[in-house]
C-alpha cells in the first residue's frame, strides 16, 4: 500500500504542472496580444517593448512558460492591471472568504445528504426514500444562482430576517465568528448547498442500498444483532466511499462558488473573478484559476490517500 | 476500474437477452418507459416547451424585443402581460418563449458536441489500448483537475463574451467526462467472447468496432449525455447571468435573471421567473434521463 501512496503522491506532480500550462495557456488564448495582460493599454510604445524584453515575451512560447512557472512557484502572481497591487494579496484574503462559505455549505450539504441519503437507502421504496430522492433531485437540478435570488426575495425583502448583500456588516471584507457576520453567511450557504446536499443524497442511497443487499447483512439479522448495530456495521462499509464524494464535493463548491458570490456580494475568489473578467485584467483571473485549481489537485491528492488508507481493499489501477 | 467492468459486461449480457425476446431491445425500452408516469409527464413539459420555442412567433403574444418605457416592470396577472413586464417594459411572457431558444440552443448544443467527440476518442482510448489510452486518458486526466464551472467560467472569461465561446467552453467540459464513460464501457466490452470470436473470424478492427463494440457502448454513453444537458442548461444560463454569454437585448433565461436582478425589490415574482424556466427545464431532463437509464437498464 505504501508503494502505492507514494505513486499517487508522484502522480499528481505532472498533472499539478499540467494544469499550471492550463492557466498558462488562458492568457494565450485570449484575444490579443498577451502583452496586454500585463501593461495598461494606454502605455507607451518603449514601454511596451521593454516590458515584452523583460518579461521574456519575445521568446519562445515553452520558454515563457518556464520562466512564468518558476516565478509562480515563488508565490509571484503577477500584478492586477487595475489595481497595480500584487494578485496573491487580493487573492489570499478572497480565498479565506470562499473557504468560509464553503465549509458552512458543505456542513449543511453533507449533513442533510448523509441524513436524507442513509434514509431513503435503509427505507428502501417507502415514502421516505421518495421524498428524499425527489429533494436529491431538486438539489441537483436547481440553478443555485436563482435559488439564491428567491432567497433573498422571501427572507430579505419579504421577511426582512437576513441581510442580502457582502459578507458583514458595512460591507466589510474581513471575516469575523459573531453574530452579524454569521448572519450574512446563512442565505449564500444555504444557497451553495443545495448542489451537495442532491449529489450526497443520492450517492449515500446507493452505496447504503447496495451494502444492506449484501449477505453479511443478512447473516448479522441471522445472528440476532439489533438494528442499530447492524446500522454500524453498514456505515463503516459506506464511509470510505461516502467521503471520497464528499471530499470532492468541497472542492467544487470552492471552485463552483462564483454564481453564488456574484448573487450575495460575498466578497471571495468568485467576485474576484468576476471583476477580474469585466475589466479583462488577466493576471487576476490566471492567478485565481491556477490557485483554485491547485487547491482542487491537492484535495483530489488527499481524497485519495485518505480512501485507500481506511479501506485498503480498494484496488488501484 | 474492475466494477465498471463487470457492470459493462452485464449490461452486454443483458442487451443480448434483450434481443433475445420476440419484440426486441427497442420493444421492451418502449414498453418500460411506459409504465414509467413520471418519465412520460416530464418528457411531454419538454416537448410542450420546445414545440413552444420553436413555434415562439405563432405562440408569443407580443413583440420581445419591444418595449415601452411607461409599462415598466408590471406585476403578474396584469392585463395583456400575464406575467408581468421586465425593466424596460417588454412582455415577460413573450420574452420567457423567446428565452427558451438560446437556452435550449446553449444547454444542447455543447452536449452533442461533446457526445460526439467524447464518444470517438473514448472509444478509440478504450478499444486502442496501450500507449493510445495513455495519451487520452492522462489528458483527460488534467480537464478533471478543474472544477466543471470554474474551467467553463476560466475558458470562456479568456476567450471573452458571446455564444460561440460559450459553447466552446462547455463542450470543453463535458468532453472529458463523456471520454471517461465511453472508455470505461469500451473496454469492458472489448474484453469479451463475441468480439474475440469475431476477431478469430477475421473481421477487421474497423467492422468489430462498428458492429460489436458500438452497438453495446452507445446505449450506455447516450444516457449518460442526456443527464448531462440538465447540467449544461443550468451552466450556460449561468455564464450568461455573468456576463459571458448571450449579449442583451437578446432573449435568454440567464441573462434575464441578470438584468432583472435589480427588480427584485420592485417586482420580485417577476423578476424570477426566468429562473423557475431554467428550474423546470432542468428538473424535467434530470428525470428524463433517470426514466431512460432505468428502461434501457444502464447501470451506473
Amino acid at each position: 500500500m505504501l508503494v502505492y501512496l507514494v505513486k499517487r503522491v508522484l502522480y499528481a506532480i505532472p498533472i499539478a504542472l499540467a494544469v499550471g500550462f492550463v492557466c498558462f495557456m488562458l492568457v494565450q488564448i485570449a484575444p490579443g496580444d498577451p502583452i496586454n495582460a500585463i501593461v495598461p493599454p494606454d502605455a507607451p510604445q518603449e514601454v511596451v517593448e521593454q516590458v515584452r524584453r523583460d518579461y521574456g515575451l519575445d521568446k519562445p512560447l515553452p520558454v515563457q512558460f518556464a520562466l512564468w512557472l518558476g516565478k509562480v512557484v515563488q508565490g509571484d502572481l503577477g500584478r492586477s492591471l487595475a489595481t497595480g497591487r500584487p494578485v496573491w494579496g487580493d487573492l489570499s484574503s478572497a480565498i479565506g472568504n470562499t473557504l468560509t462559505l464553503a465549509l458552512a455549505a458543505s456542513l449543511i450539504g453533507f449533513v442533510l445528504g448523509c441524513v436524507l441519503g442513509g434514509l431513503a437507502g435503509t427505507f428502501r421504496g417507502s415514502i421516505l426514500d421518495r421524498v428524499a430522492t425527489t429533494f436529491a433531485v431538486a438539489g441537483v437540478s436547481v440553478p443555485h444562482y436563482w435559488l439564491g435570488m428567491v432567497l433573498v426575495v422571501v427572507f430579505a425583502v419579504q421577511l426582512p430576517w437576513l441581510p442580502a448583500m457582502g459578507a458583514g456588516p458595512g460591507g466589510s471584507a474581513d471575516w469575523v465568528w459573531d453574530w452579524a457576520h454569521i448572519q450574512h453567511l446563512v442565505l449564500p450557504a444555504i444557497t451553495l448547498s443545495v448542489i451537495p446536499m442532491g449529489i450526497v443524497t443520492r450517492t449515500v442511497r446507493g452505496i447504503i442500498a447496495e451494502i444492506m443487499n449484501q449477505e453479511f447483512v443478512v447473516a448479522l439479522r441471522g445472528k440476532g444483532l439489533t438494528r442499530f448495530a447492524i446500522f454500524l456495521h453498514v456505515v463503516k462499509n459506506a464511509a470510505p466511499n461516502a467521503l471520497a464524494v464528499m471530499g470532492l464535493q468541497l472542492g467544487y463548491l470552492m471552485g463552483g462558488s462564483i454564481l453564488v458570490e456574484t448573487v450575495f456580494s460575498w466578497p471571495g475568489t468568485g467576485l474576484l473573478l468576476n471583476s477580474a473578467i469585466f475589466q479583462r485584467d488577466m493576471p487576476v483571473l490566471q492567478g485565481t484559476i491556477l490557485v483554485l485549481a491547485m487547491f482542487f489537485v491537492a484535495l483530489n491528492l488527499f481524497v485519495d490517500l485518505i480512501q485507500t488508507t481506511l479501506d485498503p481493499r480498494i484496488k488501484r489501477a | 476500474m474492475s466494477t465498471s467492468t463487470a457492470a459493462a459486461a452485464e449490461l452486454a449480457i443483458q442487451a443480448a437477452q434483450a434481443h433475445a425476446r420476440s419484440e426486441g431491445y427497442w420493444g421492451g425500452v418502449w414498453k418500460r418507459l411506459k409504465r414509467d408516469p413520471v418519465t412520460i409527464a416530464c418528457a411531454l413539459v419538454l416537448l410542450l416547451m420546445l414545440l413552444a420555442i420553436v413555434f415562439a412567433p405563432l405562440v408569443a403574444p407580443a413583440d420581445p424585443f419591444q418595449g415601452s418605457m411607461i409599462r415598466r416592470l408590471r406585476p403578474i396577472g396584469t392585463e395583456n402581460h400575464p406575467l408581468g413586464t421586465d425593466e424596460l417594459g417588454r412582455d415577460m411572457l413573450t420574452r420567457l418563449i423567446y428565452g427558451g431558444r438560446l437556452s435550449w440552443y446553449m444547454g444542447i448544443v455543447p452536449v452533442a458536441l461533446a457526445f460526439v467527440i467524447g464518444t470517438v476518442l473514448g472509444v478509440l482510448a478504450g478499444f486502442a489500448g496501450g500507449k493510445v489510452n495513455m495519451l487520452i486518458m492522462r489528458v483527460t486526466d488534467v480537464f478533471y483537475a478543474f472544477p466543471s464551472v470554474l474551467l467553463a467560467v476560466a475558458i470562456s472569461g479568456a476567450l471573452g463574451a458571446g455564444i460561440t465561446n460559450a459553447i466552446l467552453a462547455l463542450t470543453l467540459v463535458f468532453v472529458p467526462q463523456i471520454i471517461r464513460v465511453a472508455e470505461s464501457v469500451t473496454t469492458g466490452v472489448r474484453n469479451l467472447d463475441f468480439v474475440d470470436a469475431a476477431r478469430a473470424s477475421g473481421a477487421s478492427a474497423f467492422t468489430i468496432v462498428r458492429v460489436h463494440v458500438l452497438g453495446n457502448v452507445l446505449g450506455p454513453i447516450f444516457v449518460y449525455a442526456t443527464s448531462l444537458i440538465s447540467v449544461c442548461m443550468i451552466l450556460a444560463s449561468g455564464l450568461s447571468f455573468l456576463g459571458l454569454g448571450t449579449r442583451p437585448p437578446e432573449p435568454e433565461w440567464g441573462l434575464m435573471l441578470n438584468t432583472l436582478r435589480t427588480a427584485i425589490y420592485v417586482q420580485p415574482w417577476v423578476a424570477v421567473l426566468p429562473g423557475a424556466c431554467i428550474f423546470v427545464t432542468s428538473i424535467c431532463f434530470n428525470l428524463v434521463s433517470d426514466g431512460l437509464r432505468a428502461a434501457m437498464d444502464v447501470k451506473g
